[in-house]
């Protein structure tokens, strides 16, 4: 599950620093933007099974790889 | 009186504000002594003027019934697209009527009390969360509460219904307390200045030497009027957010420096955020989501430009239906496109998007296209080209 996230994200950034620095701050260094989060959620639900609505969390909840994968992995266990 | 405005209203601001402070220094709830505050501005406010104050009450009522009901039926399991958008547009037609009565004048004052603008986001918000599922439960005090308190009730900032709940029910220690009435304090204090002393001076170099056809008349006015707008504004929702510290609110800020924008992106997370990042998580990620679910998919610049263009343009119809208000919606719809596709699309970009030099040109230009927004919202560049503003 951890790989596929990165993967996505990996993706969505355009950027491998996301899977070598998973503490990165995506939004303060520009790696995602508006669009990028949405792309973000529409993928973790086509690829995870995992649905998560824009404004459920903040986006300082969701602004690093790790901090998406434990949210993702919470949701996993929910389910 | 005027919230945050006249003298006597900064008078009761200290008196009301007394009680607050002292429960929250014994680490009492506030809430409850909140919304008899917020009643007493309410009713300073508009006592005197019983039509709006029927109106606000009225739409109060009307807007609770519409969630309820709709919370009702989506908690019974009813998902229906038709139903969400039926319930979503109840709840934007009194301000979408107001609106529109506005064009005629609207001689008898029909929903016409100051902040409804404001409310209704909040009200949107809720049906918007309850059909994502993420709203469960409405009371009735906290929805109040959130609606009419003081602080934001006239101008904003816009906080949402749960973040708002969250800070309402959560027992602040008392060392924090005390750090958060300061921080209130200090927000207060430096609202003002922004407001009263350098808002002020501004506005008076933009009349005094800013009203000119001339070349120098029109760049004094285009240098001064968005730094006006920013300290008055800013000047205002520092006032606001303070005040809401001291009740024991978080109240989210709403700018953050939006003068060092780098880029266009970078200015609306920094200019009036409560509002453009409404506006982002209730319809630009909203008509994001429905485009990637049909054909365009893979059209990603395509998706982009109709999300921000339709989201601007809300922006600029919320404003007013002004001529002006709605072209420089466009205006800032056009410009996030630009961006979006020189962000994605161009190999210098990317190149050189680190470099110092860079960034500095991109703030100068940013600063300028941002300045002439400001130029168009002031309605000046309509005077100046004689086009008709309606």
């Amino acid at each position: 599950m951890e790989e596929k996230v990165l993967k996505i994200l990996e993706n969505i950034c355009g950027d491998e620093v996301v899977s070598e620095e998973p503490d990165i701050n995506l939004v303060e260094e520009h790696l995602m933007e508006s669009f990028d989060y949405i792309t973000l959620l529409m993928d973790l639900q086509d690829q995870l099974g995992v649905i998560i609505s824009p404004t459920e969390y903040t986006r300082e909840e969701m602004d690093t790889p790790n901090k998406i994968i434990a949210i993702v992995k919470q949701k996993l266990e929910e389910a | 009186m005027q919230m945050f405005a006249d003298h006597s209203f900064f008078a009761w601001l200290i008196v009301m504000t007394i009680p607050a402070f002292i429960l929250g220094v014994f680490e009492k709830p506030i809430k409850y002594y909140g919304m008899f505050a917020s009643l007493v501005f309410l009713w300073l406010a508009l006592g005197h003027n019983t039509v709006a104050l029927t109106y606000l009450i009225v739409f109060c009522l009307l807007e609770y019934t519409i969630i309820q009901i709709y919370l009702q039926l989506r908690l019974g399991g009813n998902r229906s697209k038709v139903l969400y958008w039926l319930f979503l547009l109840l709840s934007i037609a009194p301000l979408a009527t107001y609106k529109v009565l506005a064009l005629t004048g609207n001689p008898w004052h029909i929903f016409g009390f100051l902040g409804i603008s404001y409310m209704t986001f909040k009200v949107a918000q809720m049906i918007i969360e309850i059909y994502d599922g993420i709203i469960k439960k409405v009371s009735p005090f906290e929805y109040a509460y959130l609606l009419l308190f003081f602080p934001t009730i006239t101008s904003g900032p816009i906080d949402r219904s749960r973040r708002f709940s969250k800070d309402l029910n959560r027992k602040i220690p008392r060392s924090e307390y005390l750090e958060l009435a300061g921080t209130g304090l200090y927000k207060i204090l430096l609202g003002m200045v922004y407001k009263t002393v350098i808002a002020s001076v501004l506005y008076f170099l933009m009349k005094q030497y800013g009203m000119e056809k001339d070349m120098t008349g029109v760049l004094i006015y285009y240098y001064t009027y968005g730094f006006y707008l920013f300290f008055d504004f800013a000047g205002y929702s520092l006032m606001a957010v303070g005040t809401g510290y001291l009740f024991g609110i978080k109240v989210p800020d709403n700018f953050n420096r939006p003068f060092i924008s780098r880029d266009i992106n970078d200015f609306w997370n920094r200019w009036h955020i409560t509002l453009s990042h409404w506006l982002r998580d209730y319809v630009f990620s909203r008509v994001t989501m429905s485009l990637m679910r049909t054909g365009l998919r893979k059209r990603r610049l395509t998706i982009a430009s109709i999300a921000f263009m339709t989201n601007m343009l809300l922006m600029g119809f919320w404003h007013g239906l002004t001529s002006y208000y709605i072209l420089y919606g466009l205006y800032h719809g056009v410009l996030l496109t630009l961006f979006e596709i020189i962000r994605t699309r161009s190999g210098l970009y990317r190149k050189y998007s680190k470099e110092k030099w860079f960034i500095i040109i991109e703030w100068a230009l940013t600063l300028h296209l941002v300045l002439f927004g400001f130029f168009i919202f002031s309605g000046r560049l309509n005077a100046l080209m004689h086009w008709k503003a309606w």
